[in-house]
């Protein structure tokens, strides 16, 4: 294919998916390994009532004040789970239970009371996202990404997404040491003086931001995807967490790519007219991988557990 | 129209999709209820997402052969398939690789309902048509419902009902403990798939009504809210049981009467509405009871305390501590002691004394160990013991001023 299909088409959402998918991998990885990994399925979920909230007070779609309904409901969640766990003496799975579902259903409760007629926000582009519309239109060829014009009309998405991952990185990366103490160890962290409970909310925080961010651009199913699923593969892999980590980017980085054009040429190898949805199929190769990995990875059982029970 | 809405006088289809609803939120309660007790909860997450590539292959094989794609029992049977493939990757997960249930349960989720979302554009490029009920499943939709579907589901509703009533004994005590189940020979994972069957029952003949995202709610939230006002078992399957089932009956007549109010989050939302009053006022176990139980210790702590302090001529700045005195008429609002306050005031110190000779003595090891401050020595000891602990502090002595 030549550039100047590709260039504008499908370099941009290309990039995007593939941000989002790490940013959301990275954190994902020390959840997995807290025993929280259905947080990021939390958050996606509790999501969609923020940003309705946010457009109902703004009246607007607009990137600022949504990321900020998101990211306020994803707190707001995270705070009543832990209130609903100690409060109602509830195990702390069904406590999410509890406030996912009651808050997405306050979601699109809100969403069917307003007007959202004029607007593009409903409940499916919320859940699978729009990464093919991420199209860069003022590119001509690879000629244009030194061109500053053409590069002025890059999609917005894009350097947002490219700075969440950066400040994603950058928080696994400063407090790198104490997250893996913390994680393996919680008490000995706490004899070391770490504030582990602050450190743990902070990782949540984290995820929270990535998972907004990833959401605005490519729905829900990719979040919750990205947050479990190249963890879990990198996790049958290596028995360290440098490893596991490089693993996990990897897999995020090749399901991306993979499920994209999976998406976007795959039905027309097979004789079809139009492109599936990418996000799914991004979610789709992830799980192939995890399969693939969960059956041969090297380091697929408990540690102790006999090989091939 | 709310209350016609209740009555079921808004007519026969909104009726029957009470009637279904209802039965449907009943058997989801009293199932989830076993979910709760096992701590499995969020497995019906993965399950009812699971549900959705079922529901779309069902579809394109139904529409490829000729037929209507959207004949629900086709559906459902499509959704039943598919999601106890996700159980069964969920449980190979879980049991023969490195992964806790959680993630287990989160990776089951995403990828199948990654793929049932790919085969709904498929769908939508097929252009075979009349695709358009097959959203309806993601969020559930009762404005269109034939009599059929509210059969089936009314039917599916009162199947499981009757299934769990003759598996609840084994169920019950699998979920509290699985070892002990075991051990008196129940065959625990047969009943655990059992269990899970139901779930999965449940999320099926749920799909229609509050969608695959929503059903979720329904299996989760009566169940808590029932553990909140009791400790037996058989009385949370009933209440859990109850309280799905009047949400779902006022949850469905309150969508139809009024536009713009879809079923499955009105009927989430009655029953969180459900649960935060079970959190805040159940007795026991809820908020206001715990606040209530904590204001009355703290009263208690602080009328001893000032007692203590009035025997002994302490003054008391304490503000809380002043009042419960001069509310008990111990002290005038002055602050002196009256009679009935030297009275109250002498004998708290005299069994403070007394709880120090009974601390000082191994004899009285048993009752010593009830000591905090508050226990009335009455209440440990016999009369017979306080007099002979008396007689070793022998009787009131002049006070030297």
């Amino acid at each position: 294919m030549s550039g100047e299909e590709f260039v504008p088409l499908s370099l941009t959402p290309l990039l995007i998916g593939i941000f989002a998918a790490v940013a959301c991998a990275l954190p994902g990885n020390f959840l997995l390994l807290r025993k929280q990994a259905l947080i990021g399925d939390a958050i996606s979920h509790v999501v969609l009532p923020g940003i309705v909230v946010a457009f109902l007070l703004t009246g607007a779609i607009s990137a600022a004040p949504m990321m900020l309904g998101a990211a306020g409901a994803a707190v707001v969640a995270v705070v009543l789970i832990e209130a609903i766990r100690r409060l109602g003496r509830i195990e702390p799975g069904a406590a999410m239970g509890v406030v996912f579902t009651t808050m997405f259903a306050g979601g699109v409760l809100l969403l069917e009371q307003t007007d959202t007629s004029s607007v593009h926000l409903d409940v499916e582009h919320a859940l699978y996202g729009n990464l093919e519309s991420l199209i860069w239109l003022d590119a001509t060829g690879w000629s244009s990404l030194l061109d500053p014009q053409a590069l002025a009309y890059l999609p917005v998405e894009l350097s947002r997404m490219a700075l969440t991952l950066l400040a994603v990185s950058l928080f696994i990366a400063l407090f790198w040491r104490v997250l893996k103490i913390s994680t393996f160890d919680e008490g000995f962290a706490r004899t070391l003086g770490i504030r582990t409970n602050l450190l743990g909310l902070a990782l949540v925080i984290t995820a929270a931001v990535a998972a907004v961010a990833a959401f605005d651009a490519v729905g829900s199913i990719i979040v919750i995807a990205m947050f479990i699923c190249p963890p879990a593969a990198a996790r049958m892999m290596s028995n360290h967490l440098e490893g596991q980590v490089a693993w996990s980017v990897g897999f995020a980085v090749s399901s991306a790519v993979l499920g994209y054009v999976l998406a976007g040429y795959g039905p027309l190898w097979l004789g079809a007219q139009d492109a599936v949805s990418a996000a799914g199929m991004i979610a789709t190769v992830s799980g192939l991988m995890l399969a693939l990995t969960a059956r041969f990875g090297p380091c697929r059982t408990r540690s102790g557990a006999p090989v091939g029970v | 129209m709310l209350m016609d809405a209740l009555l079921l006088q808004l007519g026969y289809n909104a009726t029957l999709v009470a009637i279904g609803a209802t039965l449907l939120g009943i058997s989801a309660g009293v199932t989830g209820t076993f979910l709760f007790l096992r701590k499995r909860a969020l497995v019906s997450d993965a399950i009812s997402h699971a549900t959705l590539p079922g529901v779309c292959i069902a579809f394109i094989l139904m529409a490829s052969f000729g037929g209507d794609g959207r004949n629900l029992i086709g559906l459902l049977l499509g959704s039943a398939v598919s999601a106890s493939a996700g159980l069964w990757c969920l449980n190979w997960l879980t049991r023969n690789t490195r992964l806790a249930e959680d993630a287990a349960i989160g990776s089951v989720l995403s990828v199948f309902f990654g793929f049932g979302i790919v085969l709904l554009t498929v769908i939508q490029t097929l252009g075979v048509g009349r695709q358009a009920g097959l959203e309806g499943f993601l969020l559930g939709s009762t404005a269109g419902m034939l009599w059929a579907d509210a059969m089936v589901i009314a039917v599916g509703g009162a199947v499981t009902l009757l299934l769990i009533l003759l598996i609840r004994r084994p169920m019950t005590m699998v979920a509290f403990d699985p070892e002990y189940a075991a051990a008196r020979g129940l065959p625990v994972s047969k009943i655990d798939m059992a269990m899970m069957g139901l779930v999965m029952a449940v999320t099926v003949v749920g799909l229609k009504v509050v969608g695959l995202i929503l059903i979720v709610a329904l299996l989760i939230i009566p169940a808590v809210t029932a553990r909140f006002w009791t400790e037996r078992s058989d009385y949370v399957v009933l209440l859990a049981g109850l309280a799905g089932g009047l949400s779902a009956y006022v949850g469905a007549a309150m969508s139809a009467s009024a536009p713009n109010l879809p079923t499955g989050p009105i009927i989430v939302l009655m029953s969180f509405a459900l649960f935060l009053l079970s959190l805040l006022f159940a007795p026991n176990r809820g908020v206001l009871a715990a606040v209530l139980r904590h204001l009355r210790f703290q009263r208690r702590v602080h009328l001893r305390q000032g007692l203590l302090a009035l025997a002994q001529g302490q003054p008391i700045y304490e503000k809380l501590t002043l009042r419960l005195l001069r509310r008990g008429g111990m002290v005038r609002a002055d602050g002196v002691a009256t009679n009935i306050g030297k009275a109250r005031a002498a004998k708290a110190l005299r069994d403070e004394r007394r709880w120090a000779v009974v601390r000082s003595d191994h004899a009285h090891e048993a009752a010593a160990a009830l000591y905090d401050g508050l226990r009335q020595i009455e209440s440990v000891l016999t009369q017979d013991q306080i007099s002979e602990i008396d007689r070793h502090i022998g009787g009131p002595k002049e006070v030297l001023a």
